[in-house]
């Protein structure tokens, strides 16, 4: 196994008087996919944004145990929310361009932390959107709004926004949920891509998904980690019954 | 299991799909619709009347003598008194010859006594155009001198307007930026807490009557403000401006508030999850992606102090001046009804041209609002729909 990115442990998280999370302990390692499966409302989405401390927006969240990212513990009260999200970046499962054009929707990342050579900028762009496969699809209009883009080219654009800010690791929270079969293998493809250089963590409904395209999985049940290793061995000889009975649908 | 008795079970036949009639929802259908069309017909009755009460300055010369009378007894000599006292002294009663029956008979200018004073060009034309005709009336419209009720009345407009112009920049000044500012924060940065407090708050002040702002602004303000800018006149359009500004944040906030709130949450999370400060999401992202918004609030901002009267009446001084001195008295188009109209007589042409005012208020404040409608809507429209940006 290669390093490890990311490290969990005895992660509790509560919304309210609600324990939405477990004790949750795991190891992420680095440019490999890591999925993680489950029933709605199993935990997998909060868990996958306590690893960029996403849930610091919503009222009433209380979190105990750690989150170490090259070791350094993120809900550490030294930590800078702003500087961690800059290396853990984040793509959502509805694509959420700004109301902005397409370049400017990319450049946002980079103008943020100070970059304003607009040559600069313009060849992070390019980088990026090559990056994220959609370069050839929008070079002759980048300067058109962002939302006149299928839902497709919405999401892979928002993941060549994440990449501009060069993160380690990506956070994916069901990235193709919304879309068509064909723009789901353009995602599917760039996810494989991408390993090579970045750690994915992805959230994800379709259980083939997580076959294809991870190289761990992680399976989520009522807040709790049911099992976690080796997608093959996952999906042909858990350990676990409840894994087994997800996975082959008989519930869930 | 019981069988379901014929009575209740339905049954599929030409006979139940029938059409009914269902009275009760006709009935209230036709109710709300009534009702809606009459709210929509009282607000065109009126302008309608406004209007209509306008017309006569409008129309031509030679029309009933109602007020001849009216215009020598009703003169209050008030606001600016050595106009008064310059009219006063070039106006010659002559016998009244008994075949002219309107104003213009009874009031005629000498020949070039002092005309260096008056500065229209009416005067120039001495016998042809005669002060209090209808034709004055008409000319003196776009005059720079509002003197409804001296012996050769004026109605100059222009005062009026930059009057009121002056007062809603003012205000506009400084209510846009506080309220838009207080809206960013309890939209943006604010606990959630203490948002449930600011809000409601902020919004009890709308309705907050405006006789009391424009008392305060009468009483605590204005010595205030004079203490520290040392003018002269202790009312005056900075003080009504500052006041109206107290009466249009509540709605520019409440406005621009929604609007912030209404950005949707997963722009604030895509920029927070690409690291952005909070602070840079509000200013890049939240505050531009709610701009139509902005707009419209500071629109109905604007309308607001457009129309406000007390505040005009009780703060500005109500001297019609033209100067852009902030620190001058000005006097409202508002306010200008609100003072004069229980004082005017019935028909008159001071009457006529009241409404006339009130006539182009309603058409300005009409179309500010329809301006922030449809600009709202268009422009919220080709941005979601992904029209160029």
């Amino acid at each position: 196994m290669k390093e490890i990115k990311i490290k969990t442990k005895d992660l509790i998280l509560y919304y309210g008087a609600k324990m939405a999370l477990n004790s949750i302990s795991l190891d992420i390692p680095e440019k490999e996919v890591t999925a993680f499966i489950g029933p709605s409302g199993c935990g997998k989405s909060t868990f996958l944004r306590t690893l960029n401390r996403m849930n610091d927006l919503i009222p009433n969240v209380k979190i105990t145990g750690e989150v170490l990212v090259d070791g350094l513990n993120i809900y550490d009260k030294q930590i800078d929310v702003v500087n961690l999200r800059k290396k853990v970046g984040m793509v959502f499962q509805k694509s959420n361009p700004f109301t902005k054009s397409i370049f400017e929707n990319v450049a946002y990342g980079p103008k943020i932390n100070g970059i304003n050579n607009r040559k600069k900028l313009e060849e992070i762009v390019e980088t990026s959107l090559k990056k994220a496969f959609i370069w050839e699809e929008v070079k002759d209009r980048l300067h058109d709004s962002a939302m006149g883009l299928s839902g497709g080219q919405q999401q892979r654009m928002c993941i060549a926004r994440a990449l501009a800010v060069e993160p380690e690791i990506i956070l994916m929270d069901e990235p193709a949920s919304a879309l068509d079969p064909i723009s789901t293998a353009k995602i599917e493809e760039l996810i494989f891509e991408l390993k090579k250089h970045y750690t994915i963590v992805i959230v994800t409904h379709n259980m083939q998904q997580a076959a294809r395209v991870s190289d761990l999985t992680a399976f989520f049940y009522l807040g709790e980690l049911i099992e976690f290793g080796k997608t093959r061995k996952i999906f042909t000889t858990p350990d676990k019954k409840q894994t087994e009975e997800y996975i082959t649908g008989r519930f869930g | 299991m019981e069988e379901p008795t014929i009575k209740n079970k339905f049954v599929f036949s030409r006979e139940s799909l029938k059409k009914k009639f269902r009275l009760s929802e006709f009935l209230s259908e036709k109710i709300i619709t009534g009702v809606a069309f009459l709210s929509i017909t009282i607000i065109v009755l009126i302008f309608f009347f406004v209007f209509k009460e306008s017309l006569p300055i409008f129309q031509s010369k030679n029309k009933e003598a109602v007020k001849v009378e009216s215009v020598q007894k009703q003169e209050q000599y008030g606001a600016d008194e050595t106009a008064v006292t310059n009219a006063a002294g070039q106006e010659q009663y002559g016998d009244v010859p008994a075949d002219r029956t309107n104003a213009a008979g009874q009031e005629q200018y000498g020949v070039t006594e002092t005309d260096s004073l008056m500065t229209e060009n009416q005067v120039q034309e001495e016998d042809t155009i005669v002060y209090g005709s209808d034709e004055a009336t008409f000319k003196s419209l776009t005059g720079t001198q509002w003197l409804p009720v001296s012996d050769n009345p004026r109605y100059g407009l222009i005062p009026l307007f930059v009057g009121t112009l002056k007062i809603t920049l003012i205000a506009i000044l400084f209510a846009a930026p506080i309220a838009i500012l207080a809206a960013l924060f309890s939209a943006s940065f604010a606990p959630y807490w203490l948002r449930e407090i600011i809000k409601p708050a902020i919004e009890l002040l709308a309705g907050f009557p405006s006789v009391v702002i424009g008392f305060f602004a009468l009483m605590v303000m204005a010595s205030f403000f004079q203490s520290i800018f040392g003018y002269d006149g202790r009312l005056n359009a900075f003080v009504g401006g500052v006041a109206m500004a107290l009466a249009a944040i509540p709605i520019i906030y409440t406005i621009t508030e929604d609007a912030l709130t209404a950005v949707p949450q997963t722009y604030t999370e895509a920029s927070l999850a690409l690291g952005a400060t909070r602070w840079q999401t509000a200013l890049f992202v939240t505050l531009p992606a709610a701009t139509p918004g902005i707009f419209a609030a500071i629109l109905l901002g604007i309308g607001r102090v457009f129309g406000e009267t007390m505040i005009a009446l009780m703060a500005t001084g109500n001297a019609a001046m033209t100067g852009i001195n902030p620190f001058e008295s000005v006097r409202t188009l508002a306010a200008t009804i609100g003072a004069e109209m229980a004082e005017v007589v019935f028909g008159d042409t001071h009457y006529n041209v009241l409404f006339l005012i009130g006539s182009l208020l309603f058409v300005f404040t009409f179309s500010l609002n329809a301006l922030a409608e449809f600009y709202v809507k268009g422009k919220l429209v080709k941005r979601f729909q992904g029209k160029q940006s």
